[in-house]
């Protein structure tokens, strides 16, 4: 067997030992499923802080500071202009590493303020755009009017004025200062109604999607690894 | 060259509705710490945090705390935080072992200042350490095969999963139904929702996660913030029923008036 052939069967029967040692779970929890998972989250957590630091700290950093840098990763790139600015976020970085010093913890509350402060401030335009006027535009705008020239749309009308009072009672739901007496607990109680039937179609779809990955897992099983198939 | 300008002349509309919603819901919010009570209709969910960590702490078992998969710049991961807060004041009082598995840094980060301050406002930061928060692994499902492991061996009596959550949701839901917890879950994702309210006992759906932080505390601010947000809710559903009958109207009649209306209201809600 050639080194090619070695490496991939060794690869093909290391992943299915994995498979079979995390589906042990649907046992109970035993030696076998807590070795596969700290393998797990070693490897992942590895993974993901090698990934940050060449996909995240190297470019928007390093090469930042020192284009120069760039030549490590890929030595024909053209140098990019120095950026002092990035001095700013490596700052707010180092000072999270002074909750490691008790007496200066109370330093990396202000990088913690400003990411959850910026985040509040850029989301609330964003969203004010997205998922506010968007929303609502789009539930109003598409349907009626595209069908006014053709009679034989009536069913796209339907569907549209199906959509309005399903958003309309579905908002009415969320309302939380008011009792839900009259109008407004008969249009919860749509709302509620609406929303039950996207779940149970949502959990319909998504299962079909599970179902998929277990079946590539079991095709892996006993094709790649068995050969059975 | 292009000249740059600090105002955007054709959000204009972006404006007029930030300022709709900046005094809707900071006059609600004024006048709640004027000492106007406002009506807050009961959410059982909310309800039934209180009593599930009591019920843990009565059984000796822990409770997990899980505030989703994403990072500080999810607003459903501050919403989370929040409600950790009063979940942190709860365990402190009970003497009740919280756990807290994160899979962000900055998440690790907050969530150990917010229960520090939680346990010391419970006059127990004795019985605050680092340890109640724990850093698995920024990986979605390396994460979840170590919180179903946690799980299966520490039988905690509650989990809280509230936060934004992704294909892990029903993983780690039916870890903690497996081990008899009863569950509070909360997420604004939608396509997530469907598996939480299958697998647990209580769900906080959409807006009731967010507004669950002022059920908890009563704190005026955030009842008052929810009154004024439920002033826009109410504006939300006047524009699309006006704009759906002007549209039916011009659809049906061609009336120009509506016509006119109508694409009024586009031209208001018009972005770019």
């Amino acid at each position: 067997m050639s080194d090619a052939g070695l490496h991939h069967s060794l690869e093909v029967f290391i992943g299915a030992a994995l498979t079979l040692m995390v589906f042990s779970f649907l046992y109970r929890d035993n030696p076998l499923y807590k070795i596969a998972e700290h393998i797990f989250v070693g490897v992942s957590a590895a993974y993901w802080m090698v990934i940050g630091f060449w996909t995240t700290f190297w470019p928007n950093v390093v090469v930042k500071l020192l284009p120069a840098a760039q030549r490590v990763t890929n030595p024909d790139a053209p140098l990019p202009e120095q950026d002092p600015a990035v001095i700013v976020p490596l700052i707010l970085g180092l000072l999270m590493l002074c909750r490691l010093w008790p007496r200066l913890a109370w330093i990396s509350r202000w990088p913690t303020a400003f990411a959850v402060g910026t985040t509040v401030g850029y989301s609330l335009v964003r969203y004010l755009r997205s998922d506010f006027l968007n929303q609502i535009s789009a539930t109003i705008e598409p349907g009626l009017l595209a069908t006014a020239d053709s009679g034989a749309l009536w069913s796209a009308r339907f569907d549209h004025i199906l959509i309005v009072v399903g958003t309309v009672c579905a908002v009415a739901y969320f309302t939380f200062s008011r009792a839900r007496r009259g109008g407004l607990a008969i249009l919860a109680r749509i709302g509620l109604v609406f929303l039950m039937i996207t779940f149970g179609a949502s959990f319909g779809s998504t299962v079909m999607g599970r179902v998929t990955l277990l079946v590539g897992r079991l095709r892996f099983l006993l094709g790649d690894w068995l050969g059975l198939i | 060259m292009s000249e740059t300008s600090w105002l955007d002349q054709d959000a204009w509309n972006l404006a007029l509705f930030l300022v709709v919603i900046a005094v809707a819901v900071l006059g609600a919010i004024a006048a709640a710490r004027g000492g106007r009570r406002f009506y807050l209709r009961p959410l059982p969910a909310v309800e039934a945090i209180g009593e599930i960590i009591g019920r843990a702490t009565e059984m000796g078992r822990p409770v997990f705390y899980i505030a989703g998969t994403r990072d500080l710049d999810d607003v459903q991961t501050l919403a989370s935080l929040a409600i950790l807060d009063q979940v942190g004041t709860m365990t402190a009082r009970k003497q009740c072992r919280l756990i807290m598995p994160t899979d962000r840094s900055l998440v690790l980060a907050a969530a150990r200042e917010v229960l520090r301050d939680a346990y010391a406002a419970a006059g127990r930061p004795d019985g605050y350490s680092d340890d109640l928060v724990t850093y698995v692994s920024d990986d979605q499902f390396g994460f979840a095969a170590r919180v179903d492991g946690m799980i299966a061996r520490e039988k905690p009596g509650a989990c809280l999963l509230l936060g934004s959550f992704f294909a892990e949701s029903l993983l780690i839901a039916e870890s903690g139904n497996q081990a008899g917890a009863v569950q509070v879950a909360g997420t604004a994702m939608s396509h997530q929702l469907p598996f939480l309210v299958a697998a647990c006992d209580h769900v906080l759906i959409g807006e009731e996660f967010f507004a669950a932080s002022a059920y908890l505390t009563g704190d005026p601010t955030l009842c008052g913030s929810l009154r004024g947000q439920d002033f826009l809710k109410y504006l939300v559903m006047a524009l699309i029923t006006v704009g759906a009958l002007c549209g039916i109207i011009v659809a049906v009649t061609d009336w120009a008036p509506a016509a006119v209306l109508f694409q009024a209201l586009l031209r208001l809600l018009e972005t770019r």
